[in-house]
């Protein structure tokens, strides 16, 4: 019973992990809180449907299913990263210099605009991804964890370790790094900073796109309105680690992932996300940036 | 130069192909003629003003807006007589009106109360506040409990809903006092989630998501509220109210500490501002203002269930006070009254209006940050 919710758990919480990256990384860089990366991750989902769908009808999945998946990931990752870049173009470029509830409720526009276009392009129906991978498990211990646990595991994982690799050994990941501590004195140095911004917000829709294609894949069904609900608990997630900080999003979405499904299964199933925020108010107020967020100095 | 011609010509392409998976493939097709039709026409309408020798025609509606938020702040005749007017028509105007436009612009007297008490918060204190719905909650669910088990006439319950709310005002502001910014932001965030959770799970006090019926209705002496215009001269009443108190606090001595915690809290407490104490106010009688226009919902509608008051109520409401310009109260009364009409406006859009009005609100940021009504920098000297 434990060992099952901890399961769960973790294959939630990499799911949360990875939404969180996109909002860490975004205000880590711009001190913004992107809104709308929630829907990005909406559309992750609904495109990962629809390129399967197209590539089982274009014979791909009658050579090899797996390789179809893989297509579906690869171009739904490809088109959010398309998206999230003309998010930044159209609703946050041109307001880099206004005050800071401007670009907040251009957001907020944003994401109304997104989860209407998505309703009246595809309908508000719920979509239904189909099965594709096998639907046995393994045994752990005298746990079963299905493959498609596993894979989420697994695709999570490895995605982490591959932004961190990026993060910390790339020219442009060190760029990043840069930008994120000092914006005015990395553009001195020669730094693009709006090219390593764009870079930002491509990275971190991508990773959406990761996430929502498996979480598709986990619950089956998709909807319009699944990205406001699954942004709002990254974006805790990320606050939970210590926004702007990369491994306090992994470890606060993991995190989280495990308090919902031990809440939901030890405590009560209504009162799981009442835990959750709890939680979190309690972590801010004793530690008002996050876990592992670093203490700023106040400048006067 | 090249790349500066091509890329506004790019950009129908460019965001036809993106819409292509979702949409289908003909009409990602009219998308991008849609918006390439949109973006000549928008070009060839600034090069003609242009070369009319004036500026953009944006350039010249900000200039009037800005010439009206002057007029409104300058001399004290033109703008009693231009009070005056707007209220003498909001009196005598309702009277011609049918039951849906006065439930229309009676909603839009609830969102307004709404937005002045958030810009207390917000605008004058400079806290942003993303859960300040579960105040409007808390007020509405305490007069539906007060009403259903003790009979509590309306008339009590306003005060009270009022009370209950800025007590909760007060544990919010105490609780969040250290944290700045964003993090206050969450928090809220987060308060607003458990309020909404609390009252859906809660059944044996709030009924879950079934809600309460049968709330009792405002009444003096025999006379009992039940027709719209009832409500909507109940709720003018309630606006202007608001609007003086908020206006009456804005130029006293706590407007002036809240301003300067908002432009800076540091500096604020090495002049002698208790900010404990002027943010917790803040927040008080922010909530204060949620919780009457709470109480006067279940009033209205005798009817109140956790579906009313969710984060993106909250959401909309900031969207109001920011819409309209932060900090300025005619600012905040139209960036209300905009988002509540606006819908209505579109109704011929249909399906459509949630997407143009998603799409207005980034346009709106785009070409006005400072808000409908807001000054260049928002705040008076």
């Amino acid at each position: 019973m434990l060992l099952q919710q901890l399961v769960n758990g973790l294959t939630l919480g990499g799911v949360y992990a990875l939404i969180a990256l996109g909002y860490t990384m975004v205000y880590g860089i711009l001190g913004l809180l992107n809104f709308a990366h929630g829907e990005i991750y909406m559309i992750g989902a609904y495109l990962g449907i629809i390129f399967l769908g197209l590539l089982i009808q274009w014979g791909v999945a009658t050579h090899s299913l797996i390789l179809a998946l893989a297509g579906a990931f690869l171009l739904a990752a490809l088109y959010c990263g398309a998206y999230g870049f003309t998010l930044e173009r159209i609703a946050y470029r041109p307001l880099r210099h206004s005050h800071r509830l401007a670009p907040l409720i251009s957001a907020i526009g944003m994401s109304i605009f997104l989860q209407n276009y998505v309703m009246l392009a595809q309908g508000s129906a719920d979509k239904v991804f189909p099965h594709v991978l096998p639907s046995g498990g393994v045994m752990l211990g005298q746990t079963p964890v299905s493959y498609l646990q596993l894979f989420i595991l697994v695709t999570s994982v490895a995605l982490m370790a591959g932004l961190h690799f990026f993060v910390k050994r790339t020219k442009l990941g060190k760029a990043m790094r840069a930008t994120a501590q000092d914006h005015r004195m990395a553009g001195l140095l020669g730094i693009n900073t709006n090219q390593v911004i764009s870079a930002t917000f491509i990275i971190g829709s991508v990773l959406a796109a990761a996430a929502g294609v498996m979480i598709a894949m986990y619950y089956g069904l998709v909807n319009f309105f699944i990205g406001y609900m699954a942004g709002i608990k990254a974006f805790t997630a990320a606050v939970l680690g210590g926004i702007g900080h990369i491994g306090g999003a992994m470890l606060g979405g993991f995190l989280l992932g495990l308090m919902e499904s031990l809440g939901a299964g030890y405590l009560s199933s209504e009162y799981k996300d009442v835990f959750a925020f709890l939680i979190l108010i309690v972590v801010l107020i004793v530690r008002p940036t996050g876990l592992l967020g670093e203490r700023q100095r106040e400048r006067v | 130069m090249m790349d500066r011609l091509s890329r506004p010509w790019l950009a129908p392409i460019w965001l036809g192909l993106l819409a292509w998976p979702l949409v289908g493939w003909p009409r990602a097709g009219y998308v991008a003629a849609w918006l390439a039709g949109a973006l000549g026409a928008w070009w060839l309408l600034s090069r003609a003003v242009r070369s009319g020798g004036a500026q953009s025609t944006l350039g010249r509606v900000s200039q009037a807006l800005h010439r009206v938020r002057l007029r409104l702040a300058g001399r004290q005749t033109p703008r009693r007589l231009i009070y005056g007017g707007g209220l003498a028509l909001l009196l005598i105007g309702p009277l011609f009106l049918n039951n849906y436009n006065l439930d229309v612009l009676t909603l839009a007297g609830i969102y307004i109360v709404l937005a002045l008490g958030l810009n207390i918060v917000v605008g004058l204190a400079g806290l942003l506040d993303l859960g300040y719905i579960a105040f409007y909650a808390i007020g509405a669910y305490c007069y539906a409990l007060l009403s259903t088990h003790w009979g509590v006439p309306f008339w009590a319950g306003l005060p009270l809903g009022g009370l209950a709310a800025a007590a909760f005002g007060v544990l919010l502001g105490t609780v969040t006092l250290r944290l700045r910014g964003d993090y206050l932001a969450i928090v809220t965030l987060g308060f607003i989630h458990i309020v909404h959770l609390v009252l859906n799970n809660w059944d044996s006090v709030t009924n879950g998501p079934n809600g309460i019926l049968n709330i009792g209705r405002p009444a003096i002496g025999d006379f009992v509220f039940s027709r719209p215009i009832h409500f909507y001269y109940l709720i003018l009443a309630i606006v202007v109210a608001a609007a003086f108190a908020v206006r009456r606090l804005d130029r006293s001595r706590i407007g002036r500490a809240w301003m300067a915690i908002r432009e800076d809290e540091i500096a604020a407490e090495a002049m002698g501002v208790d900010t404990t104490r002027f943010k917790t106010l803040a927040f008080a009688l922010g909530a204060a203002w949620a919780g009457v226009a709470g109480v006067f919902f279940a009033g209205k509608f005798a009817f109140v269930s956790p579906e009313s008051f969710t984060f993106f109520e909250s959401v909309i409401v900031l969207a109001m006070v920011v819409l309209g310009g932060l900090g300025s109260i005619p600012g905040v009364i139209l960036g209300a009254s905009v988002i509540v009409l606006l819908p209505e406006l579109l109704r011929e859009f249909q399906d459509y209006r949630m997407l143009v009005f998603g799409a207005a609100l980034i346009g709106v940021m785009i070409f006005r940050p400072q808000g409908l009504l807001g000054g260049a920098s928002h705040g008076h000297s």
